[in-house]
Formats: C-alpha cells, structure tokens, sequence
C-alpha cells in the first residue's frame, strides 16, 4: 500500500493555531508528565531501574529468536495454541479464522495499540463481525470514526462536552451532558451489555514471559479481565518485541511502566494469563512481526523495539502536546513514532524526524533509555542520505557550509546582511516570505559584529 | 598559554555584546584570551538537518583552528555540545587533535564552575530574573539536572549567577521546557515553535520577572523575536551580561521601532 506524504507542519497547523485547544491539550498532558515526576521522584532506584529495564530488553532483542522459541513452548505446554504472523495480513487472517471456526459475530476487545497497527477493526467490520472496543478511551474514538490519538490516552484530544455530543448520539445520553460521572456510568452500562454479548475476547499484551509462557495485561478499567472472563476464547495479540525473559524480571517493569505512562504507582489491573482458563476454553496467542525483524537487523534504530508503549514520551514531548496526535498521521505518535514509521515508510513519514527541536526531553523520561532523540537525529542524516531532503533545504545548507568554510566571506555576506537589515524598510524583511518573522522579530542587526570590534580593540598588530 | 574564545555564528553577527561580555568577564579573571579569527560556526545548522557532508569540511576546520589551545571557552551550551558531542564522526578514532578539542571545550558557566571553580564575583544585578535552561545545557551537557532525570546534578549556571548579589530569582513553572527554538526546527516548524515560545514566555511572565536569563542565546534570539513582537514586558539577557553586571537594556518592540542610527536604551527602573 503507498501512503500519502505526510507533512508534519501543515498536519499540525489546524491544532496548533488553535490556541484553546493546543494549550488544553498540553495542559492536560503536562499534568500527566508532572505525575509521573511525583512518582518516579519517589522510587530512589528510579534511574537504577531505567537502566535494568534498557538492559534486560537490550539482551531479549539481542536473543530474541531464543526466547520466542523458548515462549512459544512453554506456552504451548500450558495450553495455549501460539500462531505465527509475519505481517498485518496475516495477523488479521488468523484472528478471522478462529473466529469463523467458533462462528462469531461480535467480539469484546481491549486495548491493543498492535490490532490498531494491523487495523484490525476495519478488516473484521469488513467481514461482517462486530467489534466493541471496550477500553473506554478507544471506544470513544471508535464510536466517533476517528483512530486513537496518544497511545495510552486514546481520547485525549477529545474534550468532555464533545465526548457527550458522542454519547448523545450513539448511547442516548442526555444532550449537552458534559459530567465525567454520568458519561462513564452510561459507557459502563453500554459495555456491560456489549461484554454480555461477546463471543470472542481480543486483548493487547504488555509483557510475555519466556521463561513460563505466561501473558501480561496491564488496564486500569479491568476491560482486558472482563473481556476474557465470559468467552471461552481468547485470543492475545502480540508483538514479538513485548517478550521478558523470566518471571523476575516481570517487577521491574510493573514498576516502571504504570509510573512512567500515568504517573500511577501501578496499573489498577495486572492480570497474568497462564494457558487458558479451563479445559473448555481456548487461548489462541498471536505472535506478529510486522517489520520487526527488519528492524531489529538495524543497528541505528534496533533500540526502538525496546519501546513497553508507556507514553511518556508523548506527554513530555513540547511538539506533541502542542500539535496533537493526530499531526503525525500514524498509530504510534510522538517521538517513538517519529523514530518508527520512517522505519515503515521513509518517504511517507519523511517530515517526522523533523517535527522534533532536539529538546532531548524524551530521551531523559524513556523507562527503558532509549536514545529518542538521538535516533530523531540519525532519521535525518538517514533521510539525507536516501536524497529525501527537499533541494532546497540541500542547497541552502551547501551554501552555509561554503560559507562557514570561508571566514572572509562569511564576515562580508555577515555585514551585509546586517546592513540591509538595518536599511531596508521593515516590510521587505518581515513579510510571510521569511518564515522566522511570521511571528517574530529578527534581532536589531548591531553595526558592528563581534569580530569587527575584536579588530579594532584587541589586535594590537 | 591562552584560552580560546569561540564566539557562536550567530553571536558574533547579531549579539556581539554577548561575547564583549564574556571576553571582559575572563580577561577580568586573569585570563589570556584570544580569538582566533578565522573561526565562523560549529556546523550545527547543517549537522541538524541531517547534512553529513556539508558539516564535515566544517568541523574539521574547527578543529583545526582550536587544536592548540588549552581550553576552548564558549558562551553557548548547544554549540559546546555540538563539538563535545557531535562531532565524533568527523574523525578517526585515534585524532588527537578531535580528542583533545573535544574534551577542552567548555561551555562559559560550566568552565567557571568546574575549571576556575569561582566562589566570588564583585557584580551587582538588582533586578528580577528568572532563568531559561537551554536544553542542550541541560540534557547533552548536563549543565544541571532535568526535571525528567532523578539524578541529582549541580545546576552550575544558577551558582555562577548566584555569585551576583542583588538578584531577585523568580520561578516559572515549568523549570527546563523547551522553548521551540531547536534551529532550523524554527523555521521548518513555525507554528509549534512560536507556540512554544509563547508558553515559556508567558511562564516567566508569571513570575513577574523583567529579565529572562540563558546561558544560550540562540534561544532568546527566538523569544526576544516574540516579545518584541507581542510586546512584552520583559527582556532577555546572556549570563555573560549579566556575570559582567551589564545595564538591563529594552530594545524597542516592534510597535515602536528604533529612531534610524540611534541605540535602543530604554531601561527599566
Ligand atoms: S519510547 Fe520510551 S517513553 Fe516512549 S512510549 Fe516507548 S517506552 Fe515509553
């Protein structure tokens, strides 16, 4: 499939130059951010684990096809029936296909940001089966047609008075209800319902285990439990990125993750699936590569797959808050997503690793140190590379470098500059043509640069 | 054997005080300090708009033309970490020169704090200030500690100013938020990056400070650009300026341009 090319800038304008909006939006994040400071500034070993975390996923990745063998069989012991995906396709087909062998319908799932990645919905709605996302967040992007926008507030671009507009519409509300509390109860009565009637559950997993071939699912609505917990089929669906090696390692990311993505001490629900339940159920484990694998052969950006999809680089990333989610036109926003879809698609997502300003904040709250900003960077001395910059952003930066090669040059086309700044009138130097002064002054240009005025008082010769 | 001043592109053509400043403030401290002339800029430009090539040449000749100084002083944390940093894939390994620039290279606080280790500075500042962490500063050069990381840090460009008597500090909210300058991000992502500098800017603005310090000028290069448009009451100023006890200058706002040929001098208080 060819994707349109997508131009951060001009995808972000309508969010951005909507000043009520933008600065709720990063308001909202902000707190979140600031929770996760409170949290993390309350667990002493909190670098200490960072860094426990970045290496025992480093040394997964590094053995990844060790563990997934290891997983897969352990797993199988338990019960479990593990399938193997190579791409989204093939993901989809075999979650058509056990649902077509147990002749369902409608089906309950809880978050997963791998379906949304293989777009799952779509594909069984096409089918004729009905999806209910339950996790409340991407059930109210689902009922608005719209795709999550952060990924783990699903919704967070959405305010409550359009989230009771929604609810109006589609679950008889009250119109113009805006109360939090009654627009979740109403949710909650919906999917109880909807929970009642499923056939089949779907989750997302955080964390397999290799070592006991056990699942772990982390909500803090208790979707995933009860999603699974009426069915007698489950299917999970995963990345082959989300594997830990052993159980001990399981509390180091427990610890970090609900911290990092929402400034909780823990996710309210950690639910751990061994096998399936009882005799009469199943649970079907889907493994899905999707370009992992080519990613993981890639030494600059292989530090991506250890991303646990906590979200936090979202929240503290000054562009995504202020640009909203959906600027970037892919599941995974943000600074991840900046460093990931270019992986998927250079040319597409070839104004991502730009839409960044190097702040290097994401880099610093990452629970398992992965160099975001620095892989941001690398996206561009790749993008250069593959002769994807636009030539006039190549040519500009050709003529600074002569420049900067050439130090009597640069003073003269310095002075220059400086003077016709001084002497042209303010409308031919501040007009939409130079992007710095749409809504900026340039610096009052001095008459004499620094250089000039070392000449004149400090050479004595 | 002197010191090198290396004097940021940007700050030799449009701040030229900024590096008066910090030439006066080290000759002050007793040092031998030269210019060498034929420095223009660190490649940043091009190094972060992914152009290898167009940065190489240019890094080399840095290089080059500080290789025989004992210490590189400069009164910019992001062009500082660009050659501490960046610069690495310029040179074989084994270059002594890159190796001996790269790791003589300080930015002005941090040479102040960790080389001359200053305890005393005879300079009055009487005005409120609230200081603007560069993020480069902060999180490539670990000038002090980022609100993300719980590792405690030394914030050495809030001591050496606190060796200024008179300063009133003032707070804003968010300690080290980017200000949305990031360089040709402020120009490739017009938008976000004024957004962003409105939000620092009215944080500070919060704090009733008048004088928004940073140990990096290109950033207030961008906020200075927004307040003058918008007409803020406050102003930005270099530690270097501040170091050296510098009057508190407002240059005109857009509004009110300067009189041709006359020196923008209206001083608050
Ligand atoms: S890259 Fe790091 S901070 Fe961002 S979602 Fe992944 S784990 Fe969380």
């Amino acid at each position: 499939m060819k994707l349109p090319i997508v131009d951060h800038p001009t995808a972000a304008r309508p969010f951005v130059t909507n000043p009520k909006r933008s600065q709720w939006h990063d308001k909202a994040l902000w707190f979140v951010r600031s929770k996760r400071d409170k949290q993390a500034g309350g667990v002493s070993e909190w670098e200490h684990l960072r860094e426990l975390a970045s290496k025992i996923k480093t040394h997964t990745v590094a053995n990844l096809a060790d563990y997934l063998v290891q997983f897969e069989q352990a797993a199988t012991r338990l019960g479990a029936t593990v399938h193997w995906a190579a791409d989204a396709a093939e993901h989809n087909e075999i979650v058509l296909k056990i649902l077509k062998r147990h002749e369902t319908l409608r089906i309950v799932k809880s978050k997963s940001m791998l379906t949304e990645e293989c777009h799952l919905n779509h594909f069984l709605e096409n089918n004729g089966i009905e999806v209910v996302d339950t996790d409340l967040g991407e059930r109210i992007v689902q009922l608005r047609d719209e795709t999550p926008s952060h990924i783990v507030l699903p919704a967070i671009h959405i305010k409550k008075e359009e989230v009771g507009e929604t609810f109006h519409q589609h679950l008889g509300t009250d119109e113009g209800a805006s109360d939090p509390k009654y627009l979740t109860e109403a949710a909650r009565q919906h999917l109880r319902n909807k929970f009642l009637m499923g056939e089949v559950g779907i989750t997302g997993v955080n964390f397999g285990i290799a070592e006991t071939g056990g699942l772990v699912v982390c909500t803090n609505e208790g979707n995933a439990d009860l999603g699974v917990s009426l069915p007698k089929v489950h299917i999970a669906c995963m990345g082959i990125e989300k594997l830990i090696p052993r159980f001990q390692d399981l509390s180091v990311f427990t610890r970090l993750l609900a911290r990092s993505a929402t400034g909780q001490p823990i996710t309210t629900y950690t639910s751990h699936f061994h096998g399936p339940r009882d005799p009469d159920s199943e649970l079907h484990i889907i493994l899905v590569d999707n370009g992992r694998t080519r990613l993981r052969g890639n030494a600059e950006f292989r530090d991506s797959l250890n991303c646990i999809r906590c979200g936090a680089c979202m929240n503290t990333c000054p562009v995504y808050r202020r640009s909203g989610g959906h600027s970037y036109h892919a599941t995974v926003p943000g600074p991840i997503g900046s460093v990931l879809s270019p992986t998927r698609d250079a040319k597409s997502y070839k104004s991502l690793p730009y839409a960044c300003s190097l702040c290097g904040s994401c880099t610093d709250v990452c629970p398992v140190k992965i160099p975001l900003h620095h892989q941001l960077l690398a996206w561009r001395k790749e993008l250069v590379g593959r002769g994807l910059l636009p030539v006039s952003k190549r040519v500009s930066m050709r003529l600074a470098s002569m420049l900067f090669q050439r130090p009597r040059l640069f003073a003269i086309a310095g002075k220059c500059g400086r003077t016709a700044l001084r002497v042209l009138p303010h409308w031919m130097t501040h007009n939409r043509l130079n992007t710095w002064t749409i809504a900026r002054e340039l610096p009052n240009p001095p008459r004499e640069s620094f250089r000039e005025w070392y000449g004149r008082n400090r050479n004595e010769d | 054997m002197p010191v090198a001043l290396f004097v940021p592109c940007y700050i030799d053509q449009f701040y030229p005080d900024v590096a008066v400043a910090t030439l006066e403030l080290l000759e002050r401290l007793g040092l031998d300090v030269v210019f060498p002339e034929a420095q223009t800029c660190c490649g940043q430009p091009m190094a972060n708009t992914g152009c290898v090539s167009e940065t190489a040449p240019v890094a080399r000749r840095m290089v080059e033309i500080f290789a025989d100084y004992d210490a590189v002083i400069c009164p910019s944390g992001s062009c500082t970490a660009m050659i501490r940093h960046h610069y690495a894939e310029y040179f074989t390994e084994d270059s002594a020169q890159y190796q001996k620039v790269a790791s003589r290279t300080f930015e002005l606080c941090e040479y102040l704090h960790d080389v001359l280790q200053l305890t005393r500075l005879n300079v009055t500042f009487p005005h409120r200030v609230s200081l603007h962490q560069s993020c480069h500063g902060l999180r490539e050069l670990r000038l002090g500690g980022s609100s993300e990381s719980m590792t405690p840090r030394v914030d050495k460009v809030r001591e050496i100013l606190k060796l200024v008597e008179g300063i009133e500090w003032c707070i804003p909210q968010r300690s080290d938020e980017c200000c949305g300058f990031g360089g040709t991000f402020a120009v490739n992502e017009p938008d976000v990056s004024a957004a962003m500098g409105r939000d620092r800017i009215t944080d500070h603005l919060a704090t009733g400070s008048h004088v928004m310090a940073s140990a990096d000028m290109s950033c207030l290069m961008h906020l200075q650009g927004l307040i003058r448009r918008e007409d803020h009451p406050i102003t930005v100023m270099h530690v270097a300026q501040i170091l050296v006890g510098r009057p508190v200058v407002r240059p005109a706002s857009h509004a009110n341009p300067p009189a041709p040929h006359s020196n923008p001098s209206e001083t608050i208080r």
